[in-house]
């Protein structure tokens, strides 16, 4: 969009949001600015930058300078101590750990939700409009709502303390958002090409591999960001189902900072600014497919 | 992304293959997996909301006990209304930041892509990190606020409304932005032709046409308001007292502190429940459950 210099005012255009040629030619602005959105812009953006701004000062001041410091200020001596410290008290740990459960989320969750979005899309089954539905309420189901009992089931199967205790919970309550997103980039895929692939003696299988996986990349890459978020970011599930340091992911290990750290505040927030880096790598290089979906949740 | 196909006929043509429909047998290793660990979960708290269980042994049945411990419960009428003030001041506050900023965001200029991509960041942390960030910035000892915000009701219910905002308008916005690039730009057109501004086209074309995606928001929201139980851990432990300690809390300390499974499972049922019933209340009232076009009727 970087060919967009010319209209300074809001435009609309109709379609997608990638829609090329034509649609750009459509559009419609007024050349008056819009003071009132840009200031309301401009304090949004300070109510976002300055917490992140403090906490990245702050993580970088000597914890002894940091009592009486003010947190605006960049830090007069910056050091690194603070993130030495975090890194050797058992970090790589944590982190490993949280690649596991991210990385087994995402594989479960692909291999089940991908064929019942399929299914759901192309079935015209009562059952499959039961399963969509199952999902569109799923959405709903808070997880707070269910450890009690999750945690009697992960007991008696003997999962308690390990990261299938995680994976499996985690994976099933990231299901209804992945459902509805592939649903939702499923039927944008016209009749037409299954028409075509049923012509050359297609099987439903065949075409759920060379047409629907291949035109459902942008939902998937979502999908794959998503749960990746998702487990990354989880910390009930950890919280009940884990407590000792084998399984410990990242987010319960920042947790137990709080007590382990005390009031060592620069140490704290050094291990919050670790912890986000690297899934704000991955928002780095993967931005689009994670907003460009995220976006079409609400929009159909 | 995606590029939009759209079938102009759904109806058969005659000409062609029907193509052959997958089986709704693939449904169910899905369906199996999700309704095992989320599903029948929530059945089974309601059958734990009768027993009394300490977390070791086996749960015994006690009949109503949990249930009228909990009406008798003082807490629970302090924590209900805690959670709807919690939910409703959220979503006021999420809402109009998110609408304005998302209809904002849908614009396409550069300086905009630019801001919407700073703005989409805090959404990336953890509750946990983000709890943790305002727990520091909010230290009386340290802070960048001086005073002892968390040590006041309000300041601390409006702390956790703040941060709860501040992780989750990112994606909201999104939502919201989403909605408005699908507007139809024919109905602006047709109402700067009729001699409309800009407010009045914001009021009487943006706010209406971005009814699904309000509600699709509200919903994600209300339920979303739950999951703050994150952030009261970390930043108030649902103090001063018990003045912020929403259900999901309350659940928690009865459950994995008190190891009263037995009364937890009870608050448990109670909340899904609520949020049960809210959902349904929402997608019923909008219409949203089939799935409309808001283009319909154009």
């Amino acid at each position: 969009m970087s060919h967009d210099t010319l209209p300074r005012r809001p435009v609309r255009t109709a379609g997608p949001p990638v829609t090329a040629g034509p649609a750009h030619r459509r559009r419609h602005w007024t050349r008056r600015p819009n003071p009132l959105a840009g200031l309301g812009s401009v304090i949004w953006l300070a109510v976002v930058i300055i917490p992140i701004y403090a906490m990245i000062t702050t993580s970088l001041t000597r914890q002894d300078d940091a009592l009486g410091h003010n947190a605006l200020k960049p830090p007069t001596s910056p050091t690194l101590e603070n993130y030495d410290t975090v890194l050797h008290s058992g970090f790589g740990h944590l982190l490993a750990n949280t690649v596991t459960v991210a990385a087994s989320v995402v594989a479960i969750v692909l291999v089940l939700c991908v064929p019942l979005a399929y299914v759901a899309v192309r079935s015209r089954g009562l059952w499959s409009s039961a399963a969509f539905r199952l999902f569109l309420l799923g959405v709903a189901i808070p997880a707070q709502a269910v450890v009690v009992p999750l945690y009697l089931m992960i007991a008696k199967l003997n999962l308690y303390d390990s990261l299938l205790a995680i994976i499996l919970p985690t994976a099933a309550f990231a299901m209804p958002v992945s459902v509805l997103v592939l649903t939702g980039t499923m039927r944008d895929i016209s009749e037409e090409l299954y028409e075509a692939m049923a012509l050359d003696g297609a099987s439903p299988t065949r075409m759920l591999f060379q047409l629907v996986i291949p035109m459902t990349k942008g939902g998937i890459s979502t999908v794959v960001i998503y749960s990746a978020l998702q487990a990354w970011n989880g910390f009930l599930f950890p919280l009940i189902f884990t407590q000792s340091d084998g399984p410990r992911v990242l987010t319960l290990g920042l947790f137990n900072y709080v007590s382990e750290f005390g009031v060592n505040i620069p140490a704290l927030l050094a291990s919050v600014v670790l912890s986000g880096i690297p899934i704000f790598a991955v928002y780095l290089v993967a931005r689009r497919a994670l907003v460009g979906g995220l976006m079409g949740v609400g929009g159909k | 992304m995606s590029s939009t196909v759209t079938t102009g006929a759904k109806g058969r043509t005659g000409k062609g293959a029907r193509p052959s429909r997958p089986h709704t047998a693939w449904v169910l290793p899905g369906v199996l997996f999700f309704t095992f660990f989320a599903a029948a979960p929530m059945a089974l708290a309601f059958y734990l909301s009768f027993t009394r269980w300490n977390g070791l042994g086996d749960p015994e049945p006690v009949g109503l006990e949990n249930w009228r411990k909990l009406i008798d419960d003082p807490r629970l009428t302090q924590s209900l209304t805690v959670t709807v003030m919690l939910t409703v001041v959220s979503w006021v506050f999420q809402t109009v930041v998110s609408l304005l900023l998302g209809v904002w965001a849908a614009g396409r200029q550069r300086n905009r892509a630019v801001l919407s991509a700073v703005f989409f960041v805090p959404f990336l942390l953890s509750s946990t990190a983000i709890s943790l960030l305002f727990y520091a910035l909010l230290d009386p000892n340290f802070g960048i606020i001086r005073g002892d915000t968390l040590g006041t009701t309000s300041g601390a219910f409006l702390a956790i409304v703040f941060v709860g905002g501040w992780q989750f308008i990112p994606f909201h916005t999104l939502i919201y932005q989403g909605g408005a690039r699908q507007i139809p730009e024919v109905l602006y057109q047709a109402a700067a032709i009729d001699g409309a501004g800009r407010y009045r086209q914001f009021f009487s074309i943006t706010l209406p046409q971005l009814r699904n995606t309000a509600t699709t928001s509200t919903v994600l929201m209300v339920v979303g308001s739950l999951t703050y139980f994150e952030t009261v851990l970390i930043l108030t432990q649902g103090g001063p007292g018990t003045d912020t300690a929403i259900l999901p809390y309350l659940m928690y300390e009865a459950g994995f502190k008190s190891y009263d499974f037995g009364y937890a499972s009870a608050v448990a049922t109670f909340l899904v429940v609520a949020a049960t019933v809210l959902s349904l209340l929402l997608v019923r009232l909008t219409g949203f459950g089939a799935m409309r076009s808001t283009r319909e009727g154009m």
